[in-house]
């Protein structure tokens, strides 16, 4: 329902102190951007985020594979920032990155988290290797890992970014950032088609 | 035979367990995605150990998971290994690995460890809840 015109006129104001609200209230909407998170990720939240996108996630019309496939991914990613800013036993309370997107195409798990520059060749090496792989290459790597992997106190172990690839089907698209002497930030954005 | 059983509901994160040694019969059902896993499966590890000693001359494990995290997969597997050692010690023993109708993800992971695992699993379609 459309208001009627009024002769009240007023100022446009969409920059609040250094924030440009409006700004990002658009960028959040034309992206089709169901839930954006950043900050620190601790256990209750990454909780809550699960469970607010799988509640959002019943009302679309989606296949239930679909919405299956979205969920595991997030649930992949999102553990797996938790477990990186749990590294070395204490938490380094670092902030992150996630962003939930529903476009025309599908759905998009983008995530972003700081890295030791001095492990990004190893990344990179992995995802190159992973994004290089037929799903039925894929499907032999995680039976590989799976059965001979060494795994982490936590469980895991390298079979998690093997998983995403497999449910997402399409290439993981990637890029990383220098921040500093000794910090980079890596960021993924997983596509999951309808 | 006395072994105690076992029954851990379940929970948003993690899946109901029901271990009976008198029968034979073991469920995991629901969610395994909980963030420490091994801590998760360590019970029902040393819950199997100690049944191997003195098992039931026929053991049947049903999983039935919506969902289940790269974390619980190796757990799995452990799980899965435990029962491989048992069949190996002249028990019979039979997994059934029960998926929804459209979940063609699910019940590749079960053909992933019915690859590995030197035993049958039964792909069984799961019943309409």
């Amino acid at each position: 329902m459309l208001r009627a015109k009024t002769n009240f006129v007023y100022q446009a104001q969409r920059t609040l102190g250094n924030i440009d609200v409006f700004g990002i209230y658009d960028r959040l909407e034309k992206e089709n951007i169901m839930l954006s998170f950043k900050g620190y990720l601790s256990e209750e939240l990454l909780n809550s985020i699960l469970a607010i996108i799988e509640e959002k996630m019943t009302h679309f019309n989606a296949e239930a594979k679909t919405k299956k496939r979205v969920y595991n991914v997030l649930v992949e990613c999102l553990q797996n920032l938790y477990h990186h800013s749990m590294a070395d036993g204490e938490k380094k309370e670092q902030s992150i990155i996630v962003m939930i997107v529903h476009h025309a195409e599908g759905y998009s798990v983008i995530t972003g988290n700081m890295i030791s520059t001095q492990d990004v060749e190893n990344l990179q090496t992995h995802i190159r290797q992973i994004n290089s792989m037929d799903p039925e290459q894929l499907k032999e790597l995680y039976r590989q890992v799976l059965n001979n992997g060494s795994y982490s106190s936590k469980g895991g172990g390298g079979l998690g970014i093997i998983d995403i690839a497999r449910r997402s089907g399409e290439k993981l698209d990637y890029g990383f950032v220098p921040v500093d002497e000794f910090n980079s930030f890596f960021s993924l954005n997983v596509k999951i088609p309808k | 035979m006395n072994m105690e059983s076992i029954k851990v509901e379940g929970t948003p994160k993690t899946p109901e367990i029901a271990l009976d040694g008198n029968a034979g019969t073991l469920l995991i059902s629901g969610r395994s995605i909980p963030e420490n896993s091994v801590e998760f499966y360590a019970k029902v590890l040393s819950w199997l150990d100690a049944y191997s000693e003195t098992p039931c001359p026929k053991t049947i494990l049903d999983v039935k998971l919506e969902y289940f995290n790269t974390s619980s997969s190796k757990c799995l597997l452990d799980v899965f290994k435990r029962l491989e050692g048992l069949k190996k010690g002249g028990a019979d023993v039979h997994i059934r690995w029960f998926y929804e109708e459209d979940d063609e993800d699910m019940l590749e992971a079960g053909e992933d460890y019915d690859s590995i695992i030197d035993l049958d699993f039964e792909m069984c379609v799961m019943e309409e809840q």
